[in-house]
């Protein structure tokens, strides 16, 4: 029993350092900000969520603190899992009417931009600066555009 | 085992800090710190566990507390350049 | 009324599983602090349906593990685009129609979609939700049209 529930963490663990890693280097290789969100969404639920679940496994077979520790635990991962879908879209938003148009496929096979790394568009540093005024694709910045020159004048 | 965990959160966060430096624009790397600090949660609390001491969890709670807050407050720096001006409905900007 | 008291004990269990000390002053303090806080937030009128969703509990007992077998389902879809050797995305925007009929619904639908890697919601208007997916082909909607049933039911309303 003891030994099963021993396997039990190790295989969490194991599990959750995979996508963990795997999220991670989803965030060096994928070619813009908003695919990135994808594999950094993947360690924040997974990856964390796993790991977490594994020293759960592990607080309730050591048997001392069944209180304490598994409900900080939950807590934690509960508060990972509610904020950060949260986070994400926030960031994305603020992509989106910061002017950073989506790495599309139709985009870099047609040659406009130099494609690999650098997402289109944002060869600017800092948004909200000098670079034009440019609708995200899609119709999506509907209603937004008027934010990209107050930025600019505050 | 956690010291393999604790050893591949570090390798993780390193993967992440390269695109925090590396990244194009401003939330590539805004994206890259609030991943940071998620893996950072999740290290404190192995390392509660590989040192023995639980109490490291109550840390982990404020950490992921103060870690949304303050990527919620960069981000409406970046898109509002003021972090008093509410944002309204229509999305623009108060002042 | 009753949501206060919802909140007030949901303070004082937090406090108590917390702090592990159940000795009398300690529990005292507990009882102090909570009913302030619990007057405090009655006061600014911040005690409502969409920030103390309650009713939502014996409903989310069925939804919840649903939306975590559909993350780690999303998860391995994802993993499998990042470690191939050439990475071959597609993403693009589309857009779902949600058919909830509150604002606490769209919440909890936008973000369910969030959370399942592959798709982020990147803004949401009425009930038009603007969806960023990292490969378009695998968005064909099926598992957004149920997700969408299901948040409807958690909310209590009958799926339109």
């Amino acid at each position: 029993m003891d030994m099963a529930l021993t396997v039990l963490t190790w295989a969490l663990l194991m599990a959750g350092t995979f996508f963990l890693l795997t999220g991670a280097l989803g965030m060096v290789r994928l070619p813009d900000v908003f695919t990135r969100m994808h594999a950094a969404g993947m360690t924040d639920t997974m990856g964390a969520g796993l790991i977490l679940a594994g020293l759960l496994v592990h607080a309730l077979s050591a048997g001392d603190q069944l209180v304490a520790v598994p409900v900080r635990l939950l807590l934690i991962l509960g508060f990972l899992w509610f904020t950060s879908p949260i986070a994400t879209h926030a960031t994305a938003k603020a992509a989106l009417s910061g002017g950073v148009r989506p790495f599309t496929l139709a985009g870099e096979q047609s040659g406009e931009q130099s494609g690999g790394v650098s997402p289109p568009g944002g060869s600017g540093e800092e948004p909200g600066g000098a670079r034009p005024v440019t609708p995200p694709g899609d119709g999506s910045g509907t209603g937004r555009s008027g934010e990209e020159q107050g930025g600019a004048s505050s | 085992m956690f010291a393999v965990t604790a050893a591949a959160l570090l390798v993780a966060m390193g993967l992440a800090m390269c695109r925090a430096l590396l990244g194009p624009t401003a939330y590539d790397r805004v994206l890259a710190l609030n991943n940071i600090g998620t893996k950072t949660v999740v290290l404190i609390a192995v390392l509660g566990f590989l040192s023995g001491r639980p109490d490291f969890l109550d840390l982990a709670i404020a950490y992921a507390l103060i870690n949304f807050i303050g990527t919620i407050a960069v981000l409406k720096y970046i898109e509002y350049g003021d972090l008093g001006a509410p944002s309204r409905p229509d999305g623009r900007e108060a002042n | 009324m009753n949501r206060a008291l919802w909140l007030w004990g949901i303070l004082f269990a937090v406090w108590l599983l917390l702090s592990g000390h159940f000795e009398t002053l300690f529990v005292i303090f507990g009882l102090v602090t909570c009913t302030v806080a619990v007057w405090v937030s009655v006061r600014m009128g911040i005690v409502d349906r969409e920030s103390l969703p309650v009713h939502l509990i014996g409903r989310a007992v069925g939804y919840v593990p649903w939306l975590v077998w559909e993350v780690f389902r999303s998860n391995v879809r994802v993993a499998r685009i990042i470690l191939s050797p050439r990475i071959r995305v597609d993403p693009s925007i589309v857009h779902f129609r949600a058919s909830q009929a509150t604002d606490l619904g769209r919440f909890i639908y936008a973000n369910s979609i969030t959370l399942t890697p592959g798709t982020v919601t990147t803004g949401v208007t009425g009930d038009d939700m603007e969806v960023h997916a990292i490969v378009q082909s695998e968005i064909d909607g099926s598992e957004e049209n149920d997700m969408n049933r299901r948040v409807a039911v958690l909310e209590g309303k009958d799926p339109r």
